[in-house]
């Protein structure tokens, strides 16, 4: 017996619950999936605040990605009731035991004058080059969005950064400072990627800038010619939302660390040697901080840079792209980070290693005490004064003595 | 008796060797065995008190010492020790 299309409404109407936008409204924030089942274009001119968009025509396709527990509650809606309503019986038949459709749709839910908000609009050259992003449920146009709205600082165009700087480029993160006083030397070819032959002896910061500037016009590069020093940190962290740490001397690397805790910016730290390489990422007062992990740098003979110890190629390449993996995780809010874990790369047996890393309840820099002393505006300062490239960075180093506090650890 | 891992930048302290199967129930018992075993690494393992230096952490099994019980953290022969000190290159 063939059915109309009123019959088909009528059919669902009789057996999917309908809610109110104001009974959505009044819902409790994340206690419900919205899904917001109209086409592209419609999402595009606004949307509930919080739903998801899965076209109607991707139901069935989408929908688990989405929503994986079948007894939470979903409610679905589009323009006018009806499409959802449908959605919603397919839904069920896929054992969805707590749907509801959200009569009068998005034009009432606006005509009532409840919020929503209008999603960043990609251009169709965007949506073309990132459509392998937008194609993951987890990330799709507000992620890529979000992205092309984010800041990376990059502490060296050198092993570690030149990978992550390409693929963080391509991935399409807006901004993406590189601090860098050096040239290019023929030497750094064999790992430095983003540099090329014909570039020996231009500024570092001027090849990368090409080479990102030719793989994808989005990202706007800044470009920091100078040594990160105590004086200077403050300043060239400050508005960036993570910052990857390919720096190869310990000096920089606990500058960096004490300035960028009390600004309270996330720092994805690799280092690399011969064929092992560590990475972790440093989120402030969430993990452990650099001199959690390292309190004191070890002496010179023990720590060698690659220019002295040497460095197969494809491991800083390797770390420098887990690294670029921590930072779009920081960026877009996804999965677990490396906080407060040691990940150990041996690439002669081909192993990860993980350790687990705690904070240092007696650390000089992310210590409650340490915070404590900064509000104060008394920084704690480090015992040893005459070990000068290892006292506290940013801030604390302009201080005088005569006015801070000691800190609890051997120097 | 524990597994001890050797980093890269000590092995040439110890005849190049990756790992050690060294004795001892505690983390002082094994550094104690592989420094008499081999010497020349005490300077940058140990303070001249006999701690551990500061710039080199120990691991038993993924976990740091100094959130164990330090220097007599047990060790069984199942137990696998890591050596790690910074690195710095980048």
């Amino acid at each position: 017996m063939p059915k109309s299309y009123g019959d088909l409404l009528r059919e669902a109407r009789a057996t999917i619950r309908e809610v109110t936008p104001q009974e959505v409204e009044a819902l409790p924030a994340g206690s419900v999936t919205l899904v917001d089942v109209r086409e592209a274009s419609e999402w595009e001119q606004g949307h509930l605040p919080g739903a998801v968009h899965i076209s109607k025509s991707y139901v069935e396709q989408q929908i688990e990605a989405a929503v994986p527990d079948r007894d939470s509650e979903v409610i679905l809606y589009c323009a006018g009731g009806v499409r959802s309503l449908f959605a919603a019986q397919t839904l069920e038949q896929m054992g969805y035991a707590n749907v509801a459709s959200m009569s009068g749709g998005f034009q009432q839910w606006k005509g009532a004058g409840l919020p929503w908000e209008a999603p960043t609009v990609l251009t169709a050259d965007q949506k073309q080059r990132y459509s392998r992003h937008l194609l993951i449920p987890e990330v799709g146009a507000d992620g890529q969005a979000k992205l092309l709205d984010s800041k990376v600082l990059l502490i060296g165009a050198g092993g570690l950064g030149s990978p992550a700087s390409l693929y963080l480029a391509a991935a399409g993160v807006g901004t993406i400072g590189i601090v860098d006083f050096d040239v290019v030397d023929l030497s750094n070819l064999q790992r430095q990627v983003v540099h090329t032959s014909d570039r020996v002896g231009e500024r570092k910061v001027e090849s990368a800038r090409k080479t990102i500037n030719a793989l994808n016009p989005d990202v706007t590069v800044v470009a920091h010619e100078e040594m990160l020093v105590a004086e200077n940190v403050e300043r060239i962290i400050r508005g960036y939302d993570v910052i990857l740490d390919g720096t190869d001397t310990f000096e920089t690397r606990y500058i960096l660390n004490d300035a960028a805790v009390a600004a309270g910016i996330p720092v994805v730290h690799a280092s690399v040697f011969r064929f092992e390489g560590q990475l972790t990422t440093f989120i402030p007062y969430e993990g452990p901080c650099y001199r959690c992990l390292y309190p004191t740098p070890p002496p010179p003979e023990l720590a060698p840079g690659c220019s002295v110890a040497g460095v197969l190629g494809v491991v800083p390449g390797i770390m420098g792209l887990l690294q670029a993996n921590e930072v779009l995780k920081v960026l877009l809010g996804l999965g677990e980070t490396l906080a407060g874990r040691l990940l150990l790369f041996d690439a002669l047996e081909s192993t990860f290693t993980e350790l687990k890393l705690r904070r240092d309840p007696n650390c000089p820099v992310c210590s409650t005490e340490a915070v404590e002393a900064r509000r104060l505006g008394r920084p704690l300062t480090m015992a040893g004064a005459a070990d000068a490239p290892f006292l506290l960075g940013g801030s604390f180093a302009a201080l005088p003595d005569d006015d801070s506090i000691p800190a609890k650890v051997d120097a | 008796m524990s597994t001890v891992f050797i980093p890269t930048v000590l092995r040439p302290n110890v005849g190049g060797a990756k790992r050690l199967d060294l004795a001892g129930d505690t983390i002082r018992g094994v550094v104690d065995e592989l420094v008499t075993r081999h010497p020349a690494i005490k300077q940058q393992l140990l303070t001249d008190q006999g701690d551990l230096n500061r710039f080199v952490n120990v691991y038993v099994n993924g976990q740091d010492v100094r959130y164990l019980q330090g220097l007599d953290t047990p060790v069984t022969p199942s137990d696998e020790v890591r050596l790690l000190p910074a690195m710095a290159g980048g």
